[in-house]
């Protein structure tokens, strides 16, 4: 079972969609190895998405998966640059052209 | 005078109390090293105040403090006697500066400058002293290594950031707050330099509620902001949260503790803190190396903590580690306490109290108009109106009252320098701290205090031997006691002295011509003749008091606030001065008489109960009151009041200090809250009024003086019952007549 499911998150990762997100990323890990997630559509985060994120990232090391972000929305790169998790999460931030400097 | 400044002006004067505090209780512990932890603190915070308002003066003496402190802190140097009394000196130079500072002068005078340059250099032997037996008593190799354990023990940590340790409780995120709104908003008070989020706590999938927090951060902040700024910051989820701050001049120590403390693994937080940049690498080798020998040496499999090889060098020893903790926890209430408090100036709540004082009047002739106009309902309406003014009233005055406990702490000091100066051994016990009493009163209560405190430390408290000798213990006692009674609050200083000399006071009155060799006086009326202006009886003038000028000053001021003052004392075994004052200078809860046309007040408080009496004719001053002898007074004839009196006239009895008279007026018209208006100059010779009202018709109504109408009362019933008195006079005679001394004068 090696095939690599992308999940693409479209609702804002808040504490009212935490629940549903929850149980929509755990499903997305168990039923596949290698999971890509594509948080380019997320509008707006807080603590509880960043939550998820981190548990993700933690259930799949337990397992031995993989998952990936692959895409993320100007909102979630700055959290997660804020907080200073970009080691931790591993995963390639692709800063664009404009906001480089 | 800009708002940083008089805060700063504020803040530092608490930081100095509680400094001189720690000073004192220094003497009495020398090994309390959290004590001289907090010492050390206060005076850094007030250095570092002063470095943000750029007030050179204060921050180049107050650092030559804390140099000391330091070598203190590090057991460089230890405690003496001689280094306490330095240190308490410099304390209160620093006070001085700050008054400087508040006064506007843009440098101290020479004189000053002068005193804290002579401070300075005594304080520069002593730490002579301590850098000699630093150098004496240890070989170079000895003192590298010295070295090293100062720098992680004692040492402070080389940066210039805060350090934010905050751990968001479970229910933070559905108390609907986003804890990283807070770290974002953190930014606002200056830059973030390091972050790092902790996310160990965060459980597996399955016991993973995402609507709960599980996340903590370790904060690098650089900013000028002080503690409460940033905590203020959390304080909406302050009861859900763990917070630690470490302000930037913490030792290694502190974080050591920090690490100890936080729920996580202590290397994986050591790392953390390194990361985000609060400790350098070297400073955590130091406790690594130290851990892998340990590991060699024992051979245990698994390293013990950081913390724990820290302790087990004696860099922390574990009861520091312990007291440090418990300190914490009492300084997190503190804050948690303060938080709670709101400062406000003074002169917004005068201008509360003069509003209510203005609609309590405005509420009486409301409720007199409503009474007069026969409409149920608008009486019914009014009168809950003015029930409601009067709940408004005794709050604001709640506002005004605080607790005399700081105005006696602050005799700990004086106690102290006092005995020493004078070579005698005295303690001050204090009771009562928690009455609380007005603002104002409290603020003028403290001159007339301090005479008495230093007048009982002087010439109350004999010397040692004599002491002894007269089989006391040879420490000698001061206290300070103050409780409420009826309406008034009574503050009392005591001594277990040597007591006053009736005979060598009435001696001396006599030599003053304050009173005459045939005069007659009660033992109570001898003693009390100390407040009579000039008056001293010590032999040798000290440089305390014994000037003469004393005394009566104090009853003076006493007097100014409305209160008396009374001595009492048994010779040989004491002395007690007992002031009493009333509890609020603003507003009262008054009892309206009637004589003629005129209204009066009685202060509710004072009044006992009212009888109704018929048959008062007849040149009788005192009447059978249940079988006691109740004088009285008709207020009629005291002021002279034009027409005759009614066929039935009533009696009020009032109590003041014990005693009880009776004032006969005309009519009784009830309760009225009353706003003391103060009597001009020109009625400042006038006895038995002590201020005036306005009611609610807007006539004016005089405020009677219970205690002056007392005295008056019973001291023509003592002249008329006691023409030829001798020293054994009857109860009756007794009167609390240090009033009447000074007003019949």
């Amino acid at each position: 079972m090696t095939t690599t499911q992308t999940l693409c998150l479209a609702k804002d990762m808040t504490i009212y969609n935490a629940l549903d997100q929850k149980q929509e990323l755990l499903d997305a890990l168990s039923s596949s190895d290698d999971v890509e997630l594509d948080l380019s559509q997320v509008g707006e985060i807080d603590t509880a998405g960043l939550q998820l994120l981190i548990l993700m990232k933690k259930e799949a090391q337990r397992a031995g998966k993989r998952v990936v972000i692959v895409a993320h929305s100007q909102p979630v790169r700055s959290l997660i640059d804020f907080c200073n998790l970009a080691a931790d999460l591993g995963d390639p931030l692709v800063i664009p052209a404009s906001e480089a400097n | 005078m800009d708002e940083l400044t008089n805060v700063y002006i504020q803040e530092s004067r608490e930081q100095l109390a509680e400094m001189e505090a720690g000073l004192l209780r220094l003497e009495q512990n020398p090994e309390d090293g959290d004590n001289i932890d907090a010492i050390f603190r206060a005076a850094h915070t007030i250095k570092g105040g002063s470095g943000v308002i750029e007030c050179a003066f204060i921050e180049q003496f107050t650092h030559r403090v804390e140099n000391i402190l330091d070598a203190l802190r590090n057991g460089e140097a230890s405690v003496s006697g001689a280094l306490a009394t330095l240190l308490l000196e410099c304390c209160d130079h620093m006070g001085r500066l700050i008054d400087v500072l508040a006064a506007q002068q843009p440098e101290p005078e020479a004189q000053l400058v002068e005193h804290g340059n002579a401070l300075t250099r005594r304080l520069q032997v002593f730490l002579d002293q301590t850098a000699g037996t630093a150098a004496g008593s240890a070989n170079l190799t000895v003192q590298e290594d010295e070295g090293t354990v100062e720098s992680s023990g004692g040492g402070v940590v080389d940066t210039d950031a805060w350090h934010i340790s905050i751990r968001f409780g479970p229910n933070v995120l559905r108390g609907g707050t986003d804890p990283l709104s807070f770290i974002r908003f953190l930014g606002s008070l200056g830059e973030i330099i390091g972050i790092e989020t902790i996310a160990d706590a965060i459980p597996s999938a399955e016991e993973m509620d995402p609507e709960s927090c599980y996340l903590g951060f370790e904060i690098r902040l650089q900013t000028k902001s002080s503690k409460s700024d940033i905590e203020r910051i959390f304080d909406f989820v302050r009861e859900d949260c763990d917070l630690r701050i470490l302000s930037p001049q913490s030792k290694v120590s502190d974080y050591v503790r920090l690490i100890q403390e936080l729920p996580e693994d202590t290397l994986r937080l050591g790392e953390m803190l390194v990361r985000c940049g609060a400790l350098t690498q070297t400073e955590i080798d130091q406790g690594l190396r130290d851990q892998k020998q340990t590991t060699e040496v024992s051979g245990e499999e698994t390293p013990p903590p950081l913390g724990e090889i820290l302790v087990g060098n004696k860099v922390v020893h574990p009861e520091i580690v312990e007291a440090a903790v418990t300190r914490q926890t009492q300084v997190v209430e503190k804050k948690a306490r303060e938080a709670q408090l709101v400062r406000v100036h003074a002169d917004k709540l005068d201008q509360l109290i003069d509003l209510i004082g203005e609609l309590v009047i405005a509420g009486a002739s409301a409720n007199l108009l409503a009474l007069k106009s026969r409409n149920g309902e608008l009486v019914e309406a009014t009168s809950v109106l003015s029930r409601l003014v009067e709940s408004i009233r005794d709050s604001a005055l709640q506002l005004r009252m605080v607790q005399i406990g700081d105005t006696f702490t602050r005799f700990n000091r004086v106690v102290r320098d006092v005995s020493k100066d004078l070579g005698k051994e005295i303690e001050l016990a204090i009771s009562g701290a928690d009455t609380e009493l007005d603002k104002s009163v409290v603020e003028k209560i403290g001159d007339p205090l301090m005479h008495l405190v230093r007048n009982s430390l002087d010439h109350g408290i004999e010397p040692v031997e004599q002491r002894l000798a007269r089989g006391k213990p040879a420490c000698g006692r001061v206290s300070l006691n103050a409780f409420h009674d009826s309406g008034s609050i009574v503050i009392q200083v005591s001594d277990d002295g040597g007591g006053l000399n009736r005979e060598k006071i009435r001696a001396k009155a006599i030599e003053r011509e304050l009173i005459q060799p045939t005069d007659s006086l009660s033992d109570a009326e001898v003693i009390n003749l100390i407040f009579e202006p000039g008056f001293s009886t010590v032999d040798q003038v000290s440089k305390l008091s014994g000037r003469g000028v004393g005394m009566d000053v104090v009853r003076r001021n006493i007097q100014a606030l409305r209160g008396t003052v009374e001595v009492t004392s048994a010779e040989g075994q004491g002395t007690t001065f007992t002031i009493r004052l009333p509890l609020t200078l603003a507003i009262i809860d008054g009892f309206l008489v009637g004589v003629g046309k005129a209204s009066y007040v009685i202060p509710l408080d004072a009044v006992v109960e009212c009888i109704e009496h018929k048959n008062l004719a007849g040149d009788r001053n005192f009447l059978n009151l249940r079988g006691e002898a109740l004088p009285f007074i008709r207020l009629r004839e005291l002021f002279e009041v034009e027409g005759s009196p009614p066929a039935r006239e009533s009696i009020v009895v009032v109590q003041f200090g014990g005693q009880r008279a009776g004032i006969v007026v005309d009519q009784l018209m009830g309760e009225f809250q009353t706003v003391i208006k103060p009597l001009g100059r020109l009625f400042s010779n006038l006895r038995g009024i002590s201020g005036s009202t306005i009611l609610g018709s807007g006539e004016v109504a005089l405020i009677l003086d219970v205690a002056a109408l007392v005295n008056i009362v019973t001291r023509s019933e003592e002249e008329h019952l006691l023409p030829n008195r001798n020293s054994a006079s009857p109860q009756l005679a007794y009167t609390g007549n240090s009033t009447f001394v000074s007003s019949g004068r």
